[in-house]
């Protein structure tokens, strides 16, 4: 195999991998929010049970996020030379934003997060459960641009660098707003948290419903399951909203990359495909199912509109049709998914309902997993349908700039034998890394929530309670509300610095 | 301020975001080198947690200053990463592995395990900071860019003994800053055993300073020419061995806060001794001293330099006070609880 396809190999995976991590930190980030904000009214100590335990869950994702993303930083350079001298001016400043504005505050807070429970009182901690969340959210938003720059260039020109008498073009900033708020930014960046959001909710459903089936935990269970329904079935509607916003930009910033999607072949009104399998030998799409005309109405509010096929895409510039058609549709179809199955549990959570339905407990349990693949079909859908451009050419005020191939980004100086030998490498620690995360996590999972952790034990008198609760069985209906009023809201901040020390994690 | 100025403002910062990470990073990669030395689990979990809250901290030092040098001189960012393929693939195994083991070793109660991730966190830490010292040594020689910034020399080209000595150099500075810092934040035994290991550290560090920097001068002649230029440069190795020497004597004295400050003097001296050396260049060549990267022909646009710089001056003071409070917060001796690693 050629260096190009081991470095997008080896970048595809690693970004994958890292992938995994974001976006269930920045999910958890905000039911960690949610959490600590009611664990500060309240008071109650179920609700601070449950902030200590997801921020456990939260420090050993960012730790693999830490490790994985350091990797990404370097990366660029590392693979793909040409590519950050030909956008080191614009593509730069955005990675170094981010490590200004964002990881340092994520970095610092979380410190005071996971480490500070019995060194700072509940009001400070709970303002840096909400940093922490500022800088997840903020480090996306310098990625994203970045991301978001490349897909659709604006607010640069091109520079034809001399060095040593050879012309390096290169891309500088002229505008650095434009640069910023490219066209596609602000809808990939809102789409990307949202997407992020989903998969914290459903992460927490999945581990609630868990404890739920098993009759563990249960208040707590309750409590977290509710608050992560809610949130998925806002965002999985949000996710609609913004995914069409996205589908809208890319139909008219990157038209190959539409055509793709929906394995439109020839230019000309456009149906849209509920599934399919497409295939670019014969320029058909097999064994599909599609609403005439509904594409162009998606675009262009009109059935009949015709809409850019690839064939009016130069064929050297056409992005490969089988994998963003099939990632994009998985992604369409798992967030259909989720608006049905969150919109269709709301009204069971009314009396507790839904705690009753085993089989829709099993659901919430694997849920999860379809919120996972969602975000990386998603990348992978808007990466791939990208080719062969790794800059995509656009025009800036009637000017025409060219873009970069994928193909001329690699580093010159590094050969197939080293990149072969690095994939071989990460891809050896990261099936490790996977083993150990899913093992730590599982043990974190069934170690379950400490009932009273910064109580004395002598003190924990309704803790009988939460045990016998925890041997019971699924199915007791007092509400949310109800279980609030049933717990100690005495609890004072000095009877919370008390806390239990010893105790080996 | 003219594009010449912002580039020599923006190799300063470098230097400054290079020193910031020397520093803070230094000291944890110095814990880990010395973690095997620590008796028992509890000890073991007493030095690690006496970096638990920082380390992740410290080392976005190092991120920033791989997306400043990206931002500022993309044409260095480019041929340094690529050119040292495999030193920078090491190193960022060594980095994910030490991540890991931090988050990982005290999460199960079982000996393998934790010797397991101890070893890994032992390994990483002195890896880490050796590779820095052989990428240090290698542009200080400079490497083979010819008149495109491509690098021809792989590997193995890069492993002469100039930079592995500078390695060692890296590796014996950072163990000693690591034990004085264990000294500040631990009691009793530890902290005694800590302050022979501040003694063997230090003579380490002092044989292998002497050594490079004879090593250095016969090595590099370039790396003198801007003394000669400048001499009024001579101040800094002049404080550098005042620091040094302040090391021993605070020990002696029973200050070791100030032991601590003079060894961040120390590093904070050599990378700037490092930067002066190099300046203008970013990366000799060795091919042809007119094809090398230099502040000039490695920088970014007049505009993105100015746009970083507002950057700069809206997040650093932000990031000290950050920086600051997290370290308030954790001031004082280490004390192992519920929520220790
Ligand atoms: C949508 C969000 C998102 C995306 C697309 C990416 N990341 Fe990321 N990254 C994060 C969101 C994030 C985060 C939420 O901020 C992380 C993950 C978990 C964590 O610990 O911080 C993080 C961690 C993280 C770190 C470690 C920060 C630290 O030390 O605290 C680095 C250096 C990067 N990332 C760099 C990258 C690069 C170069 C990417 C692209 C190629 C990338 N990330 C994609
Ligand atoms: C975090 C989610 C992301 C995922 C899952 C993802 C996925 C992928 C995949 C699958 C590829 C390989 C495409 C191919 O070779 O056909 C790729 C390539 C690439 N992506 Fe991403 N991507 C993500 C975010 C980003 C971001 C944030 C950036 C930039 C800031 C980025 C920049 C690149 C570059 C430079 C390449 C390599 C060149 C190429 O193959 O086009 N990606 N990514
Ligand atoms: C429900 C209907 C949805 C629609 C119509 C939709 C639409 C889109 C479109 C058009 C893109 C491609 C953007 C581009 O190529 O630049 C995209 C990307 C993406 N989608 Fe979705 N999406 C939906 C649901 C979801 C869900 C449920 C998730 C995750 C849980 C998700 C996560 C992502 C991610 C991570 C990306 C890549 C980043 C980006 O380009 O925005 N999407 N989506």
């Amino acid at each position: 195999m050629d260096v190009e396809i081991l470095s997008r190999l080896q970048f595809a995976g690693t970004i994958m991998f890292h992938y995994l991590f974001p976006p269930l930190t920045i999910g958890l980030g905000l039911i960690m929010v949610i959490i600590e904000g009611i664990w500060l009214k309240t008071r109650d100590e179920t609700w601070n049970a449950a902030a200590r335990f997801w921020t456990r869950i939260f420090a050993l994702n960012f730790a693999l996020g830490v490790s994985t993303g350091i990797v990404m930083e370097f990366e660029f350079g590392t693979n793909w030379a040409a590519y950050s001298r030909f956008v080191g001016d614009v593509f730069g400043s955005a990675l170094a934003a981010e490590g200004i504005f964002a990881f340092f505050l994520e970095s610092g807070f979380l410190a005071v997060l996971v480490f500070g429970w019995d060194r700072v009182g509940p009001k400070m901690h709970f303002f840096s459960a909400l940093m922490v969340f500022l800088g997840s959210c903020f480090s996306a938003v310098w990625i994203v641009v970045a991301n978001s720059w490349q897909q659709t260039p604006a607010g640069y020109h091109i520079v034809e660098q001399v060095v040593h008498g050879e012309i390096m073009p290169r891309a500088e900033i002229t505008d650095f707003w434009a640069m910023i708020f490219n066209p596609s930014s602000v809808d990939r960046l809102t789409h990307t948290l949202v997407g992020a959001m989903i998969l914290g909710g459903l992460f927490v459903c999945s581990v609630s419903a868990w404890y739920l089936l098993k009759g563990r935990h249960e208040q707590f269970a309750r409590r977290c399951f509710t608050i992560g329904v809610v949130v998925a079935a806002v965002f999985s509607l949000l996710a609609l909203v913004t995914g069409h916003d996205q589908a809208h930009q890319v139909s008219e910033t990157q038209p190959a990359k539409l055509a793709a999607y929906e394995g439109h072949f020839e230019t000309g009104p456009a149906d849209l495909y509920l599934f399919g399998w497409p295939d670019a030998e014969t320029q058909e799409v097999k064994y599909g199912l599609a609403i005439p005309g509904m594409l162009s109405f998606l675009v262009h509010w009109d059935f009949d509109e015709p809409v850019t096929g690839l064939n009016d895409i130069p064929a050297d510039e056409r992005p490969r049709v089988w994998l963003p058609f099939q990632m994009y549709h998985l992604m369409i179809g798992l967030g259909m998914g989720f608006i049905g199955l969150t919109l269709f549990t709301l009204p069971l959570l009314k009396g507790g309902r839904v705690f009753r339905m085993r089989w829709l407990l099993w659901v919430y349990v694997f849920a999860v997993l379809g919120a996972f693949a969602a975000n990386q079909a998603g990348w992978i859908a808007a990466e791939t349908g990208r080719q062969p451009w790794i800059v995509y050419p656009s025009v800036q005020g009637g000017v025409p700039m060219q873009g970069l191939r994928t193909s001329d980004g690699l580093s010159e100086s590094v050969g197939a034998g080293q990149v072969a030998w690095s994939i071989a490498m990460f891809g050896a620690i990261y099936l490790l890394l996977f083993a150990v995360w899913i093992f730590v996590l599982n043990s974190k999972i069934q170690h379950g929530p400490d009932p009273h952790p910064h109580q004395p034990p002598e003190e924990s008198e309704d803790g009988a309670g939460y045990l016998a609760s925890a041997a019971g069985r699924v199915g007791h209906t007092d509400s949310m509300t109800d279980a609030k009023t049933g717990d100690n809201r005495e609890t004072t901040p000095a009877a919370a610095r008390l806390a239990g020390e010893g105790g080996a994690p | 301020m003219s594009h010449d100025v912002l580039a020599l403002v923006w190799f300063a910062l470098l230097g400054i975001l290079l020193i910031g990470y020397a520093i803070l990073d230094g000291f944890d990669l110095g814990v880990g080198i010395l973690h095997p030395l620590a008796k028992g689990d509890t000890e073991r979990r007493t030095m690690m947690n006496s970096i638990g809250p920082l380390w992740d901290g410290n080392e976005v030092w190092l991120v920033t200053f791989g997306g400043a040098l990206f931002a500022a001189f993309p044409n260095a960012y480019a041929t340094v990463f690529s050119g040292f393929y495999a030193a920078f693939m090491l190193l960022l195994f060594a980095l994910i592995f030490r991540a890991v083991s931090l988050e990982f070793r005290s999460k199960v109660k079982d000996r393998r395990w934790r010797t397991l991730w101890d070893f890994g966190f032992f390994a990483s830490s002195l890896l880490a900071p050796f590779l820095f010292g052989v990428a240090a040594g290698n542009v200080m020689t400079g490497i083979a860019v010819d008149d495109r910034f491509v690098v021809h020399n792989g590997m193995l080209g890069q492993l002469k003994p100039y930079p592995i000595a500078v390695g060692a150099l890296a590796v014996c500075l950072f163990a000693m800053h690591g034990a004085i810092f264990v000294y500040l934040k631990t009691e009793g035994d530890l902290q005694e055993r800590a302050r022979g290991w501040i003694w063997r550290a230090f003579f380490c560090f002092l044989a292998a300073y002497l050594g490079v920097t004879a090593y250095t001068v016969a090595e590099v002649p370039r790396a003198l020419s801007n003394f000669e230029r400048v001499p009024a440069l001579w101040i800094v190795p002049l404080l550098n061995v005042l620091a040094i020497a302040n090391i021993p004597r605070a020990m002696h004295l029973k200050m070791p806060f100030y032991a601590f400050v003079s060894s961040c003097c120390t590093i904070a001296a050599l990378a700037f001794l490092f930067a002066v050396a190099l300046f203008p260049n970013l990366v000799p060549s060795t091919i042809d001293p007119a094809y090398g990267l230099t502040v000039y022909n490695a920088r970014s646009s007049e505009k993105t330099l100015g746009i970083m710089l507002v950057v700069a001056g809206v997040g650093m003071p932000c990031v000290l006070a950050y920086t600051a409070t997290i370290y308030w917060v954790f001031r004082g001796k280490v004390k192992l609880d519920h929520s220790s690693y």
